[in-house]
C-alpha cells in the first residue's frame, strides 16, 4: 500500500514530483519540471465565457444509473418551459454521452461559427451540447484516458457559444475522477450555484453518494440538495406501491439528516420516464399527471428558488 | 510477475452504462460458480465507487502481504471466493477515491500482478461504467493472462443499449472476446397483482447481442429481494432459490461455464 502514492502533494505545490510519495508516480517528471504550477490560461478564458451565465449547476451522483442525465434533462425542460428563460444543457460524460438520446437530438452535428461551436437547440431557449454531436456513429467509442477527456471538458467550457443564458445544467458521469476535477477546476474562475445530488434509496448508491458529497466538500462545491429518484414504484395495475430499491438504512432521508443536507425530494419510478427518454420527449409533456412529474416540478422550483437566494458575485470563494 | 498465473478464465463485466448491474450481475456470477463447485476471484477495479466489498459483508478488512504479494481477501470461511477492492484500502467507507488517470491505473496494474491470488478456476472483474482509464489498464495488466473474455450488462431501454453499443466497439478494439450479453432488471412483477411492468422499457438486450452477433445470455428480472440481500451481503444465490431472479442468474452462469472455454480459447 507504500507503493500507491496517497501522499501526492499536489501538482500545483512546490513539492511536485519532488516529495517522498512522489517516486514511481507516472507524473513525476512532469511535476518536477514545474508545468503543474502555471494556472492554466483557459480557465481565465472560460471565466469571461461564463460571464453571460447567470446560474451554473453541476448535477452529480457518485453512483452509475441512478437518472443524472434523466434528472438534468427534465431539469433543463422544466426551466424551459418558461419561454423567458434560456436554458442550456452541458453533457460532459465523454464515455457515455446519453443526453443527445434523451433529448430527441440523436444525429445531430455541432456547427462552428465566428464565435464558437454553436449548441444543438431542442427549443429557441434550450440549446445542448455534448459530445455525442462530435460522433459519427452510434457505435463509435470515446476510448480516452484522463488528460484527452479533460481536454474536451476545456473546449465544451472554452469553445462553445451559449450566449445568454439563465442556467447552464452541467451533466457529469458517475464517479470522483478526471472529468468531475476538470468541471470544477475549469468553472473555477466563474462561480458554480452549487451542485444537484442524486441518489436511488440503496445503501449501495447512498455508499458512492457519500464520496461524492466528500468530494463536493474538498473542492468546496456548495450542495444545493438530493434528490432520491426511482424512490417507490406504483404499480399500474392495482395502483399500490412497492419499493424495487429498499432503503435499507433509511434512504437517502437518513443520509440527509446525517450529513445536515437538504433532501430536494423524491422521485418514484414511473415506467413513462423511461420510455419518454427513449423516445427523446419530455416527461414532464408526455405525464402531466404523473406524481413523478409533480415531485420533479416541486424540486425544479427549489433549485430555483436556491439559485435566486445565492445571486452570482463580482469575487467568489472557490480556490483554483 | 507470476500473480494471476494460476487463473483459467478471467471475465471482464463490462457496460459502458452505470447502473446496470455490473457489480451486481459480478457477485452474483461469483456465488454460483462458487455453487457449481469453482473457485472464484473477484477484482473490483472500480476505484471510484467499490461495490462489492458491502455485497460479500466484507467491509473493513484488511489486506495483508505475503511473499507472493497481497492477500487477496476470502470472503467465506472456505475460501472458495477471494477479492480485492480499492474499498479495502480507504481509511472510511466515505472516503472519496479522487484520483485522476494516471494514478487509477497505476493502482489496477499493482492489483493485477501483485495480488496472489492462487490456483483459481475463474477471476471475475467487475468495472466501473464507461471505456477509459480503468478499463484500459485492465485489459492491458491482464491480457498476458489470455484467456480473456467479456460480460456485457445492458437494461432494457434505448438509453442504456445507446451506451453499451460503445462498450461493443472498446471490446472489438481492444481484442476483447464478448462471451455474451446479460439484461438486467427485465421487468418487474408486482407482489400485490402478479402484473409484470417494463420499468425500465423492453428488448434491449437481445437487440444489443444482434447488432454486435454474440450471444444473448438471459434477462434478470427485477427483485427487491435481490437488491436486499446483496446491500446485506447475503449470499441470495443460497437463500433465495425461489425468487424470479434466480433461474435467470443461474442459468446464465451455466451458459458462462460452457461457453466460456470454447469461445477463449
Amino acid at each position: 500500500m507504500e507503493e500507491v502514492p496517497q501522499g501526492c502533494p499536489g501538482t500545483g505545490s512546490a513539492q511536485a514530483g519532488r516529495g517522498a510519495s512522489c517516486q514511481g508516480c507516472p507524473n513525476q517528471r512532469l511535476c518536477a519540471s514545474g508545468a503543474g504550477a502555471a494556472p492554466d490560461p483557459a480557465i481565465e478564458e472560460i471565466k469571461e465565457k461564463m460571464k453571460t451565465v447567470k446560474h451554473k449547476i453541476l448535477v452529480l451522483s457518485g453512483k452509475g444509473g441512478v437518472g443524472k442525465s434523466t434528472f438534468s434533462a427534465h431539469l433543463a425542460h422544466g426551466l424551459a418551459e418558461d419561454e423567458n428563460t434560456q436554458v442550456a444543457l452541458l453533457d460532459i460524460d465523454i464515455c457515455g454521452p446519453s443526453i443527445p438520446k434523451i433529448m430527441g437530438l440523436e444525429g445531430e452535428q455541432v456547427h462552428q461559427s465566428g464565435s464558437g461551436w454553436s449548441p444543438v437547440f431542442v427549443e429557441d431557449n434550450l440549446g445542448v451540447m455534448s459530445v455525442g454531436f462530435l460522433l459519427s456513429s452510434p457505435d463509435d467509442a470515446v476510448i480516452w484516458r484522463g488528460p484527452k477527456k479533460n481536454g474536451m471538458i476545456k473546449q465544451f467550457l472554452r469553445d462553445v457559444d451559449w450566449g445568454e443564458v439563465d442556467y447552464l445544467i452541467v451533466d457529469t458521469p458517475p464517479g470522483t475522477s478526471d472529468e468531475h476535477l476538470s468541471a470544477v477546476q475549469y468553472l473555477s474562475a466563474a462561480h458554480i450555484d452549487g451542485a444537484v445530488i442524486i441518489t436511488t434509496p440503496q445503501e449501495v448508491s447512498l455508499q458512492d453518494v457519500r464520496k461524492e458529497i466528500n468530494f463536493c466538500h474538498k473542492v468546496k462545491l456548495p450542495i444545493i440538495g438530493v434528490v432520491e429518484n426511482m424512490s417507490v414504484f406504483i404499480c399500474p395495475k392495482c395502483k399500490k406501491e412497492t419499493q424495487i430499491f429498499p432503503p435499507t438504512t433509511g434512504g437517502a432521508e437518513v443520509m440527509c439528516q446525517d450529513l445536515k443536507i437538504p433532501l430536494l425530494g423524491k422521485v418514484p419510478l414511473d415506467p413513462h420516464i423511461g420510455k419518454s427518454c427513449d423516445k427523446g420527449q419530455s416527461f414532464l409533456m408526455d405525464a402531466p399527471d404523473s406524481p413523478a412529474t409533480f415531485a420533479y416540478r416541486s424540486i425544479i422550483q427549489r433549485i430555483q428558488e436556491f439559485c435566486g437566494h445565492h445571486p452570482p458575485k463580482e469575487e467568489h470563494f472557490l480556490s483554483s | 510477475m507470476e500473480a494471476a498465473v494460476g487463473v483459467r478464465h478471467i471475465i471482464l463485466v463490462l457496460s459502458g452504462k452505470g447502473g446496470v448491474g455490473k457489480s451486481t450481475i459480478s457477485t452474483e456470477l461469483a456465488l454460483a460458480l462458487r455453487h457449481a463447485g469453482k473457485k472464484v476471484g473477484i477484482l473490483d477495479v472500480d476505484l471510484c465507487g467499490p461495490s462489492i466489498p458491502r455485497m460479500l459483508r466484507a467491509q473493513g478488512r484488511a489486506v495483508h502481504q505475503c511473499d507472493s504479494g497481497w492477500v487477496p481477501v476470502f470472503v467465506d470461511q472456505e475460501q472458495s471466493i477471494s477479492l480485492m477492492s480499492v474499498g479495502f484500502l480507504l481509511e472510511s467507507p466515505d472516503e472519496a477515491v479522487v484520483w485522476r488517470g494516471p494514478k487509477k491505473n497505476a493502482l489496477i496494474k499493482q492489483f493485477v500482478a501483485d495480488v496472489a491470488w492462487g490456483q483459481l478456476d475463474y477471476l471475475v472483474v467487475d468495472t466501473p461504467p464507461g471505456t477509459s482509464d480503468e478499463h484500459m489498464a485492465a485489459v492491458e495488466a491482464l491480457r498476458p493472462y489470455s484467456p480473456l473474455g467479456a460480460l456485457v450488462v445492458t437494461t432494457p431501454q434505448a438509453v442504456s443499449v445507446g451506451d453499451v453499443r460503445r462498450e461493443l466497439t472498446f471490446c472489438r478494439k481492444t481484442g476483447l472476446q464478448v462471451v455474451g450479453v446479460v439484461e438486467n432488471m427485465s421487468g418487474f412483477v408486482c407482489p400485490h397483482c402478479a402484473e409484470c411492468t417494463n420499468v425500465f422499457s423492453r428488448g434491449g438486450g437481445e437487440v444489443l447481442a444482434s447488432l454486435a452477433g454474440v450471444p444473448f445470455l438471459g434477462s434478470v428480472p427485477l427483485d427487491p429481494e435481490l437488491t436486499r440481500s446483496l446491500e446485506e451481503g447475503q449470499d441470495f444465490i443460497r437463500d433465495f432459490p425461489k425468487s424470479p431472479a434466480f433461474p435467470a442468474l443461474f442459468s446464465i452462469a451455466q451458459k458462462v461455464m460452457s461457453e466460456a472455454p470454447a469461445r477463449l480459447s
